[in-house]
């Protein structure tokens, strides 16, 4: 009962190192190279991330929607939308603040 | 009945309640995520606000960065390896995964400190400008999270070596991993929000 768990499990790890150094790779060569215009490349890089996160999420931290307990999702849900409301709120005002500022 | 419950019982639950046992731990990570968030927010803002001092173009190594990533997510892959491990009762195994797990973040600790002692050397400190003071106090909150990290694996190796694999050693193997992991998404964050735009 035990081994095709634990197969499971190391095939997971493994995946999830493979793309996390693909999704690594990409964004580190883009920068070095200096091929992309400035904002292309920051699309790159932030795409990578947002990937590499949920890579992290499915493969290491093994969530998912089947076998992850509902109050664990509830609750990284929960953190998102506090994060959004206090991330967005300070950029909004800050950002805004600069633009009034510099006159 | 409840004290002398037989071990096979008692294991065979073992897997189930980790992970409901975790839910407090669980919300901890996730005060610790909008913690991080937040320093990431003021980093952001405080990123132009270099005081006539260097930017990040100046000051940030993209091979350093590069290494500190390989370690850190080795390290998370290897950590890995420990928890499976742990699964079939291998102690020797687990040891083994948990020290090469912690010669990898301790590497990543020293190349950051490094890192710090270079820019405080040449005058780049956290006193010289917003930018620095947002700079050390992010990515220095995520080395000192590593840090803790560390001192907990070397405990959790003792506790293994001395208790062996008893479902409570087990239980907090899993949260060490899960807080282990967690730090590695912190760094993703760091290495595409502060090293690889700053080096544009």
């Amino acid at each position: 009962m035990e081994s095709p768990n634990a197969e499971h499990g190391l095939r997971s790890y493994l995946i999830g190192f493979v793309l996390a150094v693909v999704l690594t790779a990409i964004p580190f060569y883009v920068v070095m190279t200096h091929e992309l215009p400035l904002q292309s490349t920051m699309v790159v890089i932030g795409v990578a991330a947002i990937l590499q996160i949920l890579v992290h999420l499915r493969f290491f931290l093994h969530l998912n929607f089947t076998s992850t307990p509902k109050e664990n999702l509830l609750a990284i849900v929960f953190a998102a939308v506090l994060i959004f409301i206090m991330v967005g709120g300070s950029f909004w005002i800050m950002f805004d603040l600069h633009q009034r500022m510099a006159v | 009945m409840s004290v002398m419950a037989p071990t096979t019982a008692h294991e065979s639950e073992a897997a189930e309640t980790h992970e409901q046992r975790a839910f407090g731990f669980w919300l901890y990570l996730m005060g610790d995520a909008v913690i991080f968030a937040l320093l990431f927010a003021t980093y952001v803002i405080m990123v132009n606000n270099t005081a006539g001092g260097p930017a990040g173009k100046a000051l940030f190594s993209l091979p350093n960065a590069a290494i500190e990533t390989a370690l850190l997510l080795v390290s998370s892959t290897t950590f890995g390896f420990a928890s499976l491990c742990s699964k079939t009762g291998n102690r020797g195994a687990v040891l083994a995964w948990l020290l090469l797990t912690f010669v990898l973040g301790a590497g990543f600790v020293f190349l950051e400190l490094r890192e710090f002692a270079g820019l405080i050397a040449q005058g780049a400190g956290p006193d010289r400008s917003g930018f620095l003071s947002a700079f050390f106090t992010l990515v220095g909150t995520h080395g000192l999270h590593v840090s803790m990290g560390l001192v907990w694996i070397l405990i959790m190796s003792g506790q293994v070596m001395l208790k062996g694999l008893s479902v409570p050693v087990t239980s907090r193997l899993f949260r060490l991993g899960l807080f282990w992991h967690f730090l590695d998404i912190a760094w993703v964050g760091i290495f595409s929000i502060v090293y690889l735009p700053g080096l544009l």
